[in-house]
Order: C-alpha cells, then structure tokens, then sequence
C-alpha cells in the first residue's frame, strides 16, 4: 500500500543541482516512496555557502533569508501547507538553519535585513529548517523498513558525519559526540553499521580546492580507520563531504599506496537500493565506485 | 560676448527641434535637473535624452536607437532630497524636477573569449569564463537597476546551478546596457554571462529546429535556383516594381 502524500518545501542548492545531481535522484524517489513529496522552491537562490561569523556582516545572511520568504510564499500561494524547509545538501541546511536562528533571535538584524529586501514580503521568522534525515527518523518505527525489498544484509557500511549536521550544537541534529541518525536508517535498511571513532573528523572541507594532499592525508585517516574496522563502504549526508571521500582517493593512493579504494555513497542512494529502484533512481554516477554485488 | 551668442542660439535651436516646433513661451510645465551639477530649466514632458539635448548638449556616445532598445543611453540619477541612486535608460525615463544626472555612455566590463563548440554544457562553463558569479550575495541590486525590469539576480542564480533554460528566458530582453554591472557589490558582468548562457543554451539545449534544415537542404538541392536566376536577370525598372507589388506581412 502507497503511503499517503505529504508536501513539504524544498531546499535543493546548487551542488545537487550540478555535480550531485544523483544525490538527489536517489533522495526524491526514496522521499516519495515514503510519503514524503519534496516541493522545490520556486526562485530559489544561492543559501549563502558559508555562514558569516562576524557580528554585523548582515549582508551575507541576505541570500539565505530570502530562500525563507520563499517557503513563506509557498504557503501563502497554497504550494504547500508546512513552514518546515527540508535541505538535503548538509551546507545548505547548517547555513539556511544559522541564520534563521540568528534573526529569530536578533529582531534588531531581521529588521535591517527585510529593510533591505524592501521589494520582498517581510519574513515574518516562522520558518524552520530542517534536514532530510531529521524527517527518516520522525517516520513510524519500521516504515522504511517495511518498505524494503532488497535488504543490504552482509553488507557492512561506515556512516560519516563531518561537521555540519552536528555543530555549533544549537543547530546540530544530533548528539555531536555520538551521533546515530544515518547509523539507524542503515540498520533499518538492512546493512550492518560500523561504528568508528573517525566518523566526525574533517573531511578537509573546501581546502579541496588548493591544498589536496591536506585534504587526502584526512580522507586516509577517515577511510582508513573505517576499514580496519571492518566497513565495505562509507555513507554521508554531505556533497562535499562525499566528493572529498571519494574523489581524494586518487591523491591517497599516491600518497599511501598501500591504500585500497573503498566506495562513498550518499545515504539515500543506498536506501534506493534497498528500496528495489533501478540504477537510475540509485544515482550511481560513472565517476563513483560502485561495488557490483550492490547493482546485481 | 560673441561666444555667447551663439551658444543661445544653439540652444535656442535646440530646444525647437526637441520641442517640436512648440515655442517656449506656450510651454506651461518647466523643471529643473542638473546635468553634472549644473542647474537647467527644461520642458517638463521631455525625456532625460531630449531634456539634455534642449539643455545643449550634443551626443557623440551614449545614444543610439533612442527607443530603448539598443542600450545604449544608460542613465544614473539622484533625486533631491533622496539617499537612492536610480538607473534609467535616458530615452526611456522623462525628467523629474530636481533630477541629478550623469550618463554612462560605457561599461568598461570584462567579456571573455570562448568556443561553445568547445564548452561542457553545464554549471562549470560559467566558473570558468565568469568565477565572480559564485561571489553573488543574493543582494538583488542588479534586479533593482535593471531598466528592463529584468529579474536579474534570479538568472544570476540560474547560471550557478546550471540552469540554462530559466538564464536564457530569464535573460532575453536584456539590452545590454550594463547598469547591472555597474551597481553590484560583486562586480559581476550580468548580461555577458546571461550571453554566454543564451549562446549554451541555443547551441546544445534549444529542440533542434527541422523546418530550418528541411529548408537548407531544399535550398542546396537547387529548388529556388530557378526563380532566383530569373530575378537577377530582370532589369532594374522593373525589378523596383516588383519590389513594390511582392506579398508581405502587416506593418
């Protein structure tokens, strides 16, 4: 039996517009295949990449505010009936969620910055942000696993976290130390998750683009570490995260030849495949590294 | 004072060809703008273009359909009294009492060289020609000066996601006058990168059209050969007057 359809607004971004479009293949069809019907922002804009810590900097929290009025505009236009923004991306939702926090408690700064917006609606700061993964551990006990058809029995994944879904605690999504969120739609999916204490180390982030040996020294550390305990695979919520895992694996391998390859997915392809869905709606992409027991 | 003189008198012209024959004592509506700071009473009904001209002044740049198509008599004004700096295409925007002008008759932007034969069809294409637009703040201040009322930033944002279909749609009637780039805090070239999109997107996005091919090929077969040599070979006189009968569309 199909679930019935629930419309949230959602946050795409740019990377699962471009290099990670399968990422968000794989989210949507596992989405809609539990209910949940993921409603693109129309006119959305850039979140604003990275959140600014400097006090007055309030011109850098004019994009991801606008995203906001967007979701506000969809309630208002009968788009959706949900003032919860779902991000998919963990950029965008640790920016987009910061600066909501930010102006909902500073009225002062929301004030200047609708000012400026003079052409928008004001926002009004009733929006909340959320990631895709907080709205998996919302569902009934065993809705995800009920609706498996191919469980990932054998199959021993490594779920990573990085930084930006647990930290600065105020928008982190779980316990920053010990976090469980994908570890449990793993488990629910069939797979056997490998705990490891590397799993919020960072990954080197955007020093991706002009220092890769730094970023290749964190991702062997990271990778390595998992596969001595034992994991076939790694799982992340991150684009950048996973594009560090993943492509940085050529600069290890130079750096450690020792290193074996192991494959990064992103947390929904690997539901899709539990899900039964064809190589399309699982998103493997040609440039990842997909064990072939998985496509079988 | 001979100088003088006739520098009246090129006004006094002036003013008659802009006025349309309308003689200054009949005219019951003056204001007065200031062209680079300097104060001048001009018929209330003109545009800045023909205001400017009344005021004597003669353009060599920065004027050109006069029909706010070509882009070419960008505008920037201060009203008095007002912090806002407006943007206006001078033969588009009639003149306001206390209007402070300048034009802008260039936009020393950078245009990159490029083969889009030779270009990836996707987001890369515009870091690579253009980085800057990654620095887009979302400010929307392109959107604000855009006398073609233009949702600029939103195909700015377009371009970063590899959007060409909403750039090339959301960009199509930019006259290129460049006021966007001349206002943004992160001196992003707009219309060159909503260019560079539209080019993308006619060469690999567009439905290939094939009646356009249907007839390329009709036409390197030799169908209209035949009509064609007749044509030339008709003499002049009556060439004109064929001209003048032919079928056509609706003025």
């Amino acid at each position: 039996m199909e679930p019935d359809i629930h419309k949230f607004p959602y946050y795409p971004g740019c990377t699962l517009k471009t290099t990670a479009r399968n990422f968000e293949v794989s989210a949507l069809a596992c989405a809609k295949k539990l209910g949940i019907e993921l409603v693109e922002l129309p006119r959305w804009n850039c979140c604003g990449t990275v959140f600014s810590l400097t006090d007055d900097d309030l011109i850098h929290h004019v994009a991801a505010v606008r995203n906001l009025i967007r979701v506000q505009e969809m309630n208002r236009d009968g788009m959706v009936e949900e003032n919860r923004l779902v991000t998919l991306c963990s950029m965008c939702f640790n920016t987009l969620k910061r600066v909501n926090l930010l102006v909902k408690e500073n009225p002062e700064n929301l004030e200047k910055i609708n000012n400026f917006m003079y052409l928008e609606d004001d926002y009004e700061g009733n929006v909340e942000v959320i990631h895709f993964l907080e709205l998996l551990r919302e569902l009934d006990p065993g809705a995800i696993s009920q609706r498996v058809e191919r469980p990932l029995t054998g199959l021993r994944v490594a779920p990573y976290y990085g930084c930006l879904m647990l930290r600065p605690r105020e928008v982190g999504i779980d316990d920053p130390e010990e976090p469980t969120i994908q570890g449990a739609i793993l488990a629910a999916v069939g797979a056997e998750v490998i705990y490891n204490s590397y799993m919020k180390v960072c990954c080197g982030s955007y020093q991706t683009v002009n220092d890769k040996s730094a970023v290749a020294r964190l991702v062997y550390d990271i990778l390595s570490h998992a596969q001595a305990d034992g994991a076939q695979a790694i799982v992340t919520s991150c684009p950048l995260c996973a594009y560090n895992l993943d492509s940085r694996q050529k600069e290890v391998r130079e750096i450690y030849p020792d290193f074996e390859q192991i494959p990064v997915f992103y947390f929904t392809q690997l539901m899709a495949v539990a899900f039964g869905f064809g190589a399309d709606l699982c998103g493997f992409d040609p440039n990842q590294l997909v064990p072939e027991h998985l496509l079988k | 004072m001979k100088t003088e003189e006739s520098i009246m008198q090129r006004i006094a012209d002036a003013a008659k060809a802009v006025t349309r024959g309308v003689d200054a004592k009949d005219i019951e509506h003056w204001v007065t703008i200031y062209i680079m700071g300097r104060a001048y009473k001009v018929p209330a009904d003109l545009t800045i273009l023909t205001a400017m001209e009344y005021a004597g002044y003669r353009f060599v740049r920065g004027v050109g359909c006069r029909q706010g198509f070509c882009g070419a008599c960008s505008t920037v004004y201060r009203k008095e009294g007002e912090y806002k700096l407006q943007t206006g295409m001078a033969c588009q925007t009639r003149v306001e009492d206390g209007m402070y002008l300048v034009q802008i008759p260039f936009a020393p932007a950078e245009k990159a060289a490029y083969d889009i034969s030779k270009e990836s069809y996707d987001a890369s294409v515009f870091l690579k020609f253009y980085p800057e637009v990654a620095r887009c703040v979302s400010c929307n201040t392109c959107t604000k000066s855009c006398p073609q009322d233009l949702e600029v930033m939103d195909y700015v944002q377009a371009a970063i996601r590899g959007d060409f279909q909403s750039l090339a749609e959301g960009s199509f009637d930019c006259i290129q006058c460049g006021l966007c780039a001349m206002r943004c805090p992160a001196d992003i070239v707009q219309y060159n990168v909503a260019q560079l999109g539209r080019r993308m997107y006619g060469r690999y996005g567009m439905p290939v059209p094939k009646h356009l091919i249907t007839r390329l090929q009709e036409i390197e077969a030799g169908k209209f050969r035949g009509k064609m040599d007749q044509l030339v070979a008709v003499p002049r006189e009556q060439l004109e007057k064929l001209y003048a009968s032919r079928v056509r569309e609706a003025d």
